[in-house]
């Protein structure tokens, strides 16, 4: 610690900080435009220069360190001068556009020219102009704005980890460019809008909708992976307008993803349904709300009565909120049915009984950072979390080692030490693989009879021998299971193997799991085998899989889901659903496929128009309330699910407010971090010789991002094709092919075939979650690809 | 369109390239990054995308980050040049020199101003920043060569003896 004085009063702080730090600290502000507490020091834009003590010339205090002593002045007479002057400079060539600028009103240059600048310019030359620059469909550009702060390009090589925006040129010919005209495409993109001081970088889906001080704002969760980002929506009409991060340093920090930015633009997609509707002798018709619980209700019963509450199914959107998974297991198991699931995607549930309380990620993002060793495990982890993706960054860089196991490459935007590209997707081979070389490397592991079983015809490579070896040095390693991995037929399995890795290491296992809430989901009971609490159901229900395939269930209420794009088999899953004798759509949004299988629509609210509570994958418990009121006569779900049961007669249900449910569930929302464990047994399936790897990409996520326009028009949106790698097109006599028919089950759809070294054999990349592949069969099963025999030829 | 044209360093400039990197630290490769684009501009008159994505590729560097490199020094053209390419420095010195007599005449004479190439594509002009000849301000460089306290009347016999070489 050092002593210095800021304005005469004297201040202890941290040796090796910077004046400005310490003065942000104390509340001094000093004026600033390329400084950026988590960006690195530029010094380029000299408007923080101070004076310091004996020193005759006014020094930037951004990348100044303090020294025992040091007297800084930030208002006196040269300070201000030297402030004055930088600022006439700054604005030689900033043009005075102020009122048909977006960032007029929340300008760092405007505030500070209020303070500093001059009322007339001194500058009677003209004026230098810059070309726009198209960098995609989420931010616009207005580059004779720029003031060359260099924030934005220091944000992409640092953060974002992406060297996409550069400092093209020098002297007055400078700009910031991709000099290429790419489209930006980092996931953390839109944070470059919030980091320019000027109005060069603005929203482009917000652009002149509103005006700055016109917009109140209200703190948010943003609702769509497992981190639970803290938010601010900026809202007028009863709209939301656009969002921003709120800063939480243990969360996202001052960041948030381009989905959780975006996505707001779902909300008033031309699909939101916002009367209920029924079917009735095939046709749909609006109803009132006393109309469409009544009937809802009388059909639910006509299947309970007939064919026993056995024949009930529900399923939720991962994204509901705690109340609304409450509320829907207590209907169900009121109901007497203890079919209810939220793990929409997954296929295998055979080792469901030893999850803990709920789904954990192993480490806190603020403990990631002390992981000297991250292995991540079936996970395209900046598409599926990109908050994660860039914790994992940050530790990379200050010196952790990143081991991937995945079925398919990809770029990652940090160092991976090591990779293995499993071919057909087996997942379960390469982490066995490691298992196999730590095993072979002590004596004192002893694996159980069912490992060393699996392990008996395993043989090691060079690259699964140098993951063991990091893996077996490391003293905090994390091995991350991401979507690919808990989506997995053999994922049980892959948890089993992954946990004896765990224990015979330094190693924590944590789980990505899909969805805002999933670990609430656990909490609240919204799984076939758990009550709320986590305490083991007597009753066992059925899981999604079962519930969709076995034609058992003869009724189906849907919350928050689109069967054709949320569950893992899309074309079953319609068909079953089209034979049931009742669906109900607990839904935001309707599309055609929808109003096929379904009888009645019940307009819910997405979690932006209500409150309630999530649980984030580390356990935080994350309370929101409503940006905006309800539009149309949409609903929260909880209400609706209220009703419903009391129409139903089902008892405990007499609640007034959210607080009353809250109330009830509070109990239940342990915080607590669980200890997970999974012992291995041998998967019960074999693998498809050829698999289809199906990942859901990362604006495909849930039915609202999937209709936030700017989002769908990123290159991340764009329908990837059917990739294989060359030798399998040879293979398959596809290599000169354009177009590839694909074969999965009872389906048959054509589409463009790509060829991709990334992929390897054996695999067939195939996203699903997207129009392109609705109309086709289960993620991660066999998949036939065949010439197109064209008729017209 | 810039991903179809593709160009791949030759094995010389590779070997060349390499003499570079070699005397950096390794995970300092793309401190080798001017020497290779010299490399590469020196071979093929120009650089295009293409070589700068090649040199990027090869250092392990982002695209953009070449780009930058690129774009900040005179001395790389990111376009053909004509056989001379002649650099006129108007930086500071030179310019309290006269400089501004010599860029005139040689537009005049030339027939064509800064960044293009006479239609013979003989000529190249180009302005530059300084090129640390201030004591024999004003300056100008033909491929590499200085030529020193210019008047109009020396240009005159650069040109004449660069139009007689060629």
């Amino acid at each position: 610690m050092v002593e210095i004085e800021i304005n005469g009063k004297k201040i202890e702080a941290a040796q090796g900080s910077m004046i400005i730090e310490v003065a942000d600290q104390h509340d001094v502000r000093i004026p600033r435009f390329c400084y950026h507490k988590k960006l690195s020091v530029a010094a380029n834009c000299r408007m923080c220069l101070v004076e310091v003590g004996d020193v005759r010339k006014p020094l930037p205090a951004c990348a100044t360190p303090i020294t025992q002593g040091m007297k800084v002045f930030t208002r006196s007479k040269l300070a201000l001068d030297a402030q004055r002057a930088v600022m006439e400079f700054l604005l030689i060539n900033h043009p005075l556009d102020c009122p048909v600028c977006d960032q007029g009103g929340e300008c760092e240059l405007q505030d500070l020219a209020m303070g500093y600048g001059r009322d007339v310019s001194r500058f009677n030359l003209g004026k230098r102009a810059v070309s726009d620059h198209d960098v995609g469909p989420l931010i616009e550009t207005e580059m004779t704005r720029c003031i060359h702060c260099t924030r934005c390009v220091r944000f992409g090589k640092e953060i974002a980890g992406l060297h996409e925006l550069g400092v093209m040129n020098r002297g007055e010919h400078l700009e910031i460019s991709t000099l290429v005209g790419r489209a930006i495409t980092s996931e953390l993109s839109g944070n470059m809008i919030d980091v320019c001081p000027v109005g060069a970088l603005t929203s482009k889906p917000y652009r002149f909708s509103a005006r700055a001080w016109e917009l109140t704002q209200r703190p948010g969760i943003a609702a769509h992976d497992g981190v639970g980002s803290y938010i601010y929506a900026h809202t007028i009409h009863n709209e939301v307008k656009r969002i921003v991060p709120r800063e939480c340093e243990a969360l996202n920090e001052t960041w948030v993803s381009d989905r959780d930015r975006f996505s707001y633009e779902g909300l008033y997609h031309k699909d939101r349904v916002l009367t209920p509707k029924i079917k009735r002798n095939g046709h749909w018709e609006e109803v009132n709300w006393s109309d469409a619980l009544a009937f809802a209700a009388e059909r639910l019963r006509a299947v309970s009565d007939t064919q026993g509450a056995d024949a009930l199914g529900a399923l939720a959107s991962p994204n509901s909120s705690c109340e609304e998974f409450y509320l829907f297991q207590k209907l169900m198991r009121g109901l007497g049915s203890a079919h209810i699931d939220h793990r929409l995607r997954q296929h295998d549930f055979s080792d469901e009984n030893q999850f803990a309380a709920y789904p954990h990620s192993g480490v806190t993002l603020t403990e990631l950072a002390k992981a000297d060793v991250i292995l991540l495990l079936g996970s395209i982890v900046r598409k599926e979390q990109p908050i994660v993706a860039h914790r994992i960054r940050m530790a990379s860089l200050t010196g952790a080692t990143v081991l991937v196991v995945n079925p398919l490459d990809d770029t990652f935007q940090f160092n991976v030490a090591s990779k293995q590209i499993v071919p057909g997707g087996d997942l379960l081979l390469g982490i066995a693989k490691i298992a196999k070389a730590l095993v072979a490397g002590s004596e004192k592991i002893k694996p159980s009879a069912a490992i060393a079983e699996f392990l008996k015809d395993i043989t090691v490579d060079d690259t699964a021998q140098q993951q063991a070896n990091y893996l077996k040095d490391a003293k905090q390693a994390v091995i991350f299971l991401g979507a690919l991995a808990l989506n997995h037929p053999q994922a049980a399995a892959i948890r089993g193997m992954a946990d004896f890795i765990a224990q015979h290491t330094q190693t924590t296992l944590g789980l990505l799991c899909e969805g805002a809430n999933s670990a609430g989901a656990y909490l609240m009971g919204a799984v076939p085998h758990r009550l709320p609490g986590g305490q083991n159901s007597t009753k066992q229900g059925e899981s999604t899989q079962a519930m969709v395939l076995s034609e058992k269930i003869n009724a189906m209420i849907l919350l928050g889901l689109e069967a054709e794009y949320d569950l893992a088999y899309a074309h079953r899953a319609q068909k079953a659903l089209k034979n049931m004798q009742t669906v109900i759509a607990l839904t935001a949004y309707q599309t055609p496929h929808l109003l096929n299988y379904a009888e009645v629509i019940l307009p819910i609210t997405p979690s932006a128009e209500m409150a309630g509570t999530f649980v984030n994958m580390q356990g935080d418990t994350l309370a929101f309330s409503a940006l905006t009121s309800p539009q149309g006569q949409s609903r929260p779900a909880w209400k609706i699910l209220r009703v419903l049961a009391n129409l139903l007669a089902i008892e405990g249900f007499d609640y007034q407010t959210l607080e009353d449910v809250q109330q009830e569930i509070a109990p239940h929302l342990t915080t607590a971090k669980p200890t997970q464990r999974w012992s291995f047994a041998a998967p019960q399936l074999e693998l498809a010789e050829r698999l289809r790897i199906a990942p859901v990409p990362i604006y495909a996520q849930d039915p609202l991002v999937r209709r936030a326009t700017a989002l769908q028009h990123t290159p991340d949106a764009a329908f990837g094709g059917v990739r294989i790698n060359s030798a399998e097109a040879q293979a398959l006599g596809l290599a000169q092919a354009l177009e590839v028919l694909v074969r999965q089950q009872e389906c048959e759809v054509r589409l463009p075939l790509v060829i991709d070294e990334h992929i390897p054999n054996g695999a067939v990349y195939l996203a699903s979650g997207i129009p392109e592949t609705r109309d086709l069969d289960g993620a991660y099963e066999a998949i036939y690809l065949e010439q197109v025999v064209d008729n017209h030829a | 369109m810039e991903q179809l044209i593709t160009f791949e360093l030759t094995p010389k400039m590779r070997l060349d390239i390499d003499a570079w990197v070699n005397k950096f630290p390794p995970e300092k490769k793309s401190s080798a990054v001017i020497a290779a684009l010299t490399i590469v501009q020196n071979q093929e008159n120009w650089l295009s995308l293409a070589m700068m994505n090649a040199v990027a590729d090869y250092l392990h560097m982002p695209q953009s980050a070449v780009y930058e490199v690129a774009t900040f020094y005179s001395m790389y053209n990111l376009e053909p040049t004509g056989q001379y390419r002649i650099d006129v420095c108007t930086n500071v010195s030179c310019m309290l020199c006269g400089c501004d007599t010599i860029v005139a005449h040689l537009k005049e004479r030339l027939n064509i101003g800064f960044g293009e190439t006479t239609k013979d594509g003989r000529f190249t002009l180009k302005e530059v920043e300084c090129l640390a000849a201030c004591g024999g301000a004003p300056a100008l460089q033909v491929d590499g060569q200085y030529h020193e306290h210019l008047t109009p009347e020396k240009v005159d016999a650069i040109l004449a003896r660069l139009e007689a070489k060629a």
